[in-house]
């Protein structure tokens, strides 16, 4: 489903965030890509979404190689994610269950379908009764809940996510652990770039650790 | 098909909301708007009032044919019968005994007129021609005096082509003006659109990340681009119209004082529509180049 062969990232002045990784993730798994600060967790995550391109090597998604992709072909790809960041990446000039419309809109569903299925998708993560709520009078575990309902209501066939636990207290963490695992049971592959070793406890992923933008 | 169309109501609505979000903005960049496309499309609506005005002064753009005094009942027959056969002439024949009538009742002749021996006017055909550009005139003009027993052609050519060169000059200078203010339309709805995309910045970089195409970004800021000079236009067809009006009296006066009758013509409904037309197509390339340029920031 996901397989990177020599994968590496350079960015402008030579730092390279990814030095020569290949991995091969199958559909359905839970993968945790683990790793200190710096160690080029977010950069994977980010080439995986082809938020980033690769230097060299290859990353194919569903069979498509996406260090060789036309940058029009790139928003298709992307909507086989779902998205998770750690700051959310909420707007906050409409409502919840606007922010969960966003990816229907685009993947130009008709209003009456895409509220249906919007409000589904808050059901699943608990805050279909704060679909009117401006997502800034929602908590920090909301937040994430609703970037998660955003992230699952256009039914990806991979959860990507980073470090999203890193801003959140012990319950509202595991609350979203939950909902991962929910996804995970379902079929979703769910890949997670986290330092938080509870996924480790609670969701027994397959693990990439880097290290200094290597694999070990 | 019906998730095309589905995006394009949205986005035509998201253009809609936009223009409200903002009224007093959206008032002034109405306003420059307006103005600007209405200073040539006035211009324009004046520049035909005169040419109107020119071609329906007397003489103007009509060649007098006067046959030779000699001339027979049946030579003017003759050349009646070859301006009948003629394409694209409109003409009508004033006997001598008319033309003398008329020289009568002219204010100071009726006494001059009497005391001649003999009426020395001729028979005469006044012809209008279709083509009445300057060229097509005097070669009309030389065919009709190598006819038999015609004695004169009058062709007042010498206005004809200073009155045509005036208009030329007017239409290029309007032209010109329309160009610069086209620029300034397109100016107006680039800034708009550049200060819309900083403000919807954080949404345009979601969206992206979450699978959007450029068309599906661009989209809403084109309609809004486009809405903004249509309504711009219609603005500016509003604002012509009561310019109209408010020359219309004073026009009216003036030439009455120089004995003819003269109204101000408006265009017609669909001057307004072209007016609003015009102004959503400059307004859809301000935006197609603001966002285009725009979004290469988001790469």
């Amino acid at each position: 489903m996901i397989v990177a062969s020599n994968l590496t990232k350079r960015y402008p002045g030579g730092y390279e965030a990814v030095r020569d990784v290949s991995f091969d993730i199958s559909a359905g798994q839970m993968v945790l890509i683990g790793g200190h600060s710096g160690a080029g967790k977010t950069t994977l995550v980010k080439l995986i979404a082809s938020i980033e391109r690769p230097t060299s090597g290859s990353l194919v998604v569903n069979g498509q190689n996406l260090a060789a992709l036309r940058r029009s072909a790139i928003p298709y790809v992307r909507r086989h994610f779902g998205l998770i960041f750690q700051d959310q990446k909420l707007l906050f000039d409409r409502s919840a269950l606007d922010n969960v419309l966003l990816p229907l809109q685009i993947a130009g569903l008709s209003r009456r379908d895409a509220v249906r299925r919007a409000q589904a998708a808050l059901d699943k993560v608990g805050l279909l009764a704060r679909e009117k709520a401006n997502p800034i009078a929602l908590s920090g575990g909301e937040q994430q809940r609703l970037a998660i309902a955003r992230a699952v209501v256009n039914r990806p066939t991979v959860l990507l996510a980073d470090e999203p636990t890193a801003n959140l207290d012990v319950d509202s963490a595991r609350d979203i652990l939950d909902l991962f695992a929910d996804f995970n049971r379902v079929g979703v592959t769910v890949v997670v770039a986290t330092h938080d070793q509870s996924w480790i406890e609670r969701c027994h992923p397959n693990v990439l650790r880097l290290d200094h933008g290597r694999l070990v | 098909m019906s998730a095309w169309l589905s995006q394009h109501r949205a986005a035509l609505a998201s253009a809609f909301r936009r223009l409200f979000v903002a009224p007093m903005s959206t008032v002034l960049s109405l306003l420059v708007i307006g103005i600007a496309l209405t200073l040539p499309a006035f211009g324009y609506v004046l520049l035909d009032n005169l040419r109107d005005l020119g071609s329906r002064a007397s003489g103007v753009k009509q060649i007098s044919v006067f046959m030779d005094l000699g001339a027979s009942r049946k030579e003017v027959g003759e050349i009646e019968g070859r301006l009948r056969q003629a394409a694209g002439l409109g003409w009508r024949f004033v006997p001598r005994e008319e033309a003398l009538k008329r020289l009568q009742q002219t204010e100071g002749m009726a006494e001059i007129v009497a005391s001649l021996p003999r009426n020395p006017l001729p028979d005469a055909f006044i012809v209008e021609p279709q083509d009445t550009e300057p060229a097509a005139l005097e070669a009309l003009g030389k065919e009709l005096a190598s006819w038999p027993k015609v004695a004169h052609v009058q062709l007042d050519s010498a206005w004809v082509k200073r009155f045509d060169a005036f208009l030329r000059l007017g239409r290029l200078a309007l032209m010109m003006l329309a160009g610069l203010f086209a620029a300034g339309l397109v100016a107006v709805t680039f800034n708009t659109i550049r200060l819309q995309v900083m403000a919807q910045a954080a949404e345009i970089e979601v969206a992206r990340m979450i699978g959007a195409t450029d068309a599906f970004i661009r989209r809403p800021f084109l309609y809004y681009g486009a809405l903004q000079g249509a309504f711009g236009g219609l603005l500016a067809a509003g604002l012509m119209l009561g310019g109209l009006q408010l020359l219309a009296g004073p026009v009216g006066e003036l030439a009455a004082l120089y004995g003819t009758a003269f109204a101000l013509q408006a265009p017609a409904t669909s001057g307004a529509v072209v007016l609003a037309a015009g102004g959503a197509l400059l307004g859809w390339f301000g935006a197609q180049l603001s966002v285009s340029l725009s979004l290469r920031k988001f790469d």
